[in-house]
């Protein structure tokens, strides 16, 4: 139990919860991927669930990222509720196709007629020295594309309360769970009220800078925060939570207070979604910055194996920490 | 393909003339409606990428004539032929290809992503093989409900080469689903032909080694086609799974409108137009003496006028506003930007 009463879990036994929630609540739910049922999930998200709802619900899929990512779009604009696991977002540029070119495009190119209520879960990011192959942070390039809705949550009461609206999009929704936040817990609510989507969290209020970040990134950053306040620099932090649609209104309310900002991005810095934010931000709220928008983002090399050069890669708290410094110098 | 054969309908002789006449009349629109485009194309009317299937119409009209109004199509960018003769409205289909507002996807999509609600016509697919998952994902949807439904897809010979027709085809036949694909074999992909593109050049066989029920058909001829294909329904709906059936056809015209068509031999295609599928059944009605010169005369009228109608109308129609640009890129709701 936790200090305020309320039991706590993990991030995974969140999803679970989630899941499983949704799977007995709506009977056009169900789960497919690869390894999802006797397996239990390859970061055992989904253990458990097989012997509760069965194969046809909890639905094994040979190595057909393709074909199942598809077969998901398939049966959403069925009228299934499909909620479809890719192991991590590096395979998932193996269904990209499907991604892009049917699931985010079907209702456009056929006038309005043919949606897609789809929810895509998969792990991205880096930390756990699984090297290049495992450890990207793509969730930036899908933020790119207009007809998907991305989401991205960073804590333990939003794994828990983010399929629900996702579900009940009727458009297509790419869910990131971290890697690294799978471990994470904290407390929360016996029966939480579902996320709201639209917009985003001020995780830690704060008016001198303003750190932007989601998903993984969150942790570092407010351990960073932690850091800033120790040095009497009151930093303000902000989880976008849906990378896209971007909630620009939260963004430049904080921005128009504390006039520097600190994006924090595990992804790529070129091309990444932390330009889009940088340059929302110098499109709206120009006149309000004291210096230049700071990024922290990996090094733009393919992850490596090795611990510290992968750490070295990463955006650790103490590189958001000298970047806050910068700005207030 | 003998089995497939001795399938076909045997209906009264009356009614069974009725249907062919029927068959005929397909053929025959799907081919005027290409023509027309063509035409369209050529004077700058339409545009964009336009793939004709003059050639094929046998396959468009057998297959999609067998199925229920609740049966799903997925089809590909050669799509003209399978959304008419699923009955998808031809004044909605030719104000697509003038991309108004009254087209079937509303001049989003064009000739190639001709999409149909109301006839579940999921689409023309412009991702070679990209609509297979898509149609095992509805025919899963079915299976799961327990519906008596089956989804047809339309893929060419092009698209057995890709991964997805064998992740797709594994996973039906693994699920048993209620699916249907039918292999336009057109005897090229764009400008490969078929011993340029596949290490075996039976299809069918590669289809079942899946565990698929394969066969070959005659492309060409649209009873053939059609005993099939009903053939491979009834068996679905009597719970053997997926069916592939390898239409072995021929293309008259080049790939799209912007192909020169340098990569076929004017004999191979000479020989292949002495078994157009519509003068085939035309010579078989004839040899029955149950088609006049006057009933052909009076289908042929009738059709030149519905498509002088669809074109005057698709013409005269409005445009999307440009301010509705970005309409349907997510799904409309109260207030949600
Ligand atoms: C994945 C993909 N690769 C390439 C293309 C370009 N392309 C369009 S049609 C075509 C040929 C396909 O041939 P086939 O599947 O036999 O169909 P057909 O055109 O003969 O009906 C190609 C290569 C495409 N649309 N999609």
């Amino acid at each position: 139990m936790s200090s305020a009463g309320r039991p706590t879990m993990t991030y995974r036994e969140a999803l679970r919860a989630a899941l499983r929630e949704a799977l007995r609540e709506d009977e056009r739910v169900f789960l497919m991927g690869e390894d999802v049922g006797a397996y239990g999930g390859c970061f055992a998200v989904s253990l458990g669930l097989l012997e509760e709802f069965g194969p046809e619900r909890i639905r094994d899929t040979p190595l057909s990222e393709s074909a199942f990512v598809g077969a998901g779009i398939g049966a959403a604009v069925a009228g299934l509720r499909p909620i479809v696991e890719i192991m991590t977002v590096n395979f998932s540029l193996l269904a990209l196709d499907q991604i892009l070119n049917n699931a985010a495009s079907l209702l456009h190119m056929s006038g309005g007629q043919f949606n897609v209520p789809l929810v895509i879960r998969m792990t991205t990011g880096a930390g756990r020295q699984l090297a290049a192959q495992h450890s990207h942070s793509l969730e930036g390039w899908y933020a790119h594309i207009p007809g998907l809705r991305v989401v991205a949550p960073a804590t333990v009461a939003d794994a828990r309360g983010m399929l629900r609206p996702a579900l009940d999009d009727p458009d297509p929704v790419l869910f990131f769970e971290h890697g690294s936040l799978y471990n994470t817990s904290g407390p929360l609510e016996e029966d939480p009220a579902p996320v709201d989507l639209d917009h985003a969290a001020v995780r830690r209020p704060g008016g001198d800078v303003t750190l932007v970040t989601y998903g993984g990134s969150l942790p570092p950053t407010l351990e960073a925060a932690d850091h800033l306040a120790a040095g009497g620099v009151d930093a303000e932090v902000i989880d976008l939570r849906t990378l896209r649609p971007l909630d620009d209104a939260t963004i430049m309310d904080s921005v128009r207070r504390t006039h520097r900002v600190v994006v924090v991005d595990e992804g790529w810095r070129s091309g990444s979604l932390s330009a889009e934010v940088s340059a929302r931000i110098t499109e709206q709220a120009m006149y309000d910055l004291d210096g230049p928008v700071e990024r922290v983002c990996s090094a733009e090399v393919p992850l490596p194996y090795a611990q510290h050069l992968e750490e070295a890669a990463l955006p650790r708290p103490d590189r958001i920490v000298a970047a806050a410094r910068r700005l207030l110098e | 393909m003998t089995r497939a054969r001795r399938s076909a309908p045997a209906s009264a002789p009356a009614a069974a003339h009725d249907h062919r006449l029927g068959l005929l009349r397909t053929m025959i629109l799907v081919r005027r409606f290409e023509e027309r485009c063509a035409e369209l194309y050529s004077a700058t009317r339409i545009r964009g990428f336009l793939h004709l299937c003059v050639g094929e119409e046998a396959v468009a009209a057998g297959v999609l004539g067998c199925l229920g109004a609740d049966d799903t199509v997925v089809s590909t960018y050669r799509d003209h032929g399978h959304a008419i003769a699923r009955g998808v409205p031809l004044d909605s289909l030719m104000a697509e290809m003038f991309g108004r507002v009254t087209g079937c996807s509303r001049g989003r999509g064009g000739s190639m992503h001709l999409f149909d609600r109301a006839t579940n016509f999921l689409g023309g697919n412009a991702i070679v093989a990209g609509g297979l998952p898509l149609a095992l994902g509805v025919a899963l949807a079915d299976h799961l409900r327990g519906d008596r439904r089956i989804t047809t897809c339309f893929i060419g010979d092009g698209a057995v080469a890709e991964g997805e027709f064998h992740e797709s085809l594994n996973l039906a036949a693994l699920w048993h689903l209620p699916l249907l694909v039918v292999c336009e074999n057109n005897q090229y992909a764009m400008g490969t032909a078929l011993r340029h593109e596949h290490a075996r050049t039976d299809l069918a066989l590669r289809a079942s080694s899946y565990g698929v029920a394969a066969w070959a058909v005659d492309g060409m001829d649209v009873l053939a086609v059609e005993g099939a294909a009903r053939l491979a329904i009834e068996q679905i709906h009597g719970g053997a799974g997926p069916h592939f059936l390898e239409m072995r056809t021929y293309r008259f015209r080049a790939h799209s409108m912007y192909d020169p068509d340098r990569y076929r031999d004017k004999a191979e295609i000479a020989a292949w137009k002495t078994r157009d599928p519509i003068d085939h059944l035309i010579g078989l009605l004839r040899a029955e003496d149950r088609l006049t010169d006057d009933v052909l005369a009076r289908i042929e009228s009738e059709i030149d006028t519905l498509l002088e109608a669809a074109v005057t109308t698709a013409e005269a129609a409005p445009l999307e506003p440009v301010a509705d640009l970005t309409r349907f890129t997510t799904s409309e709701r109260g207030g949600t930007p």
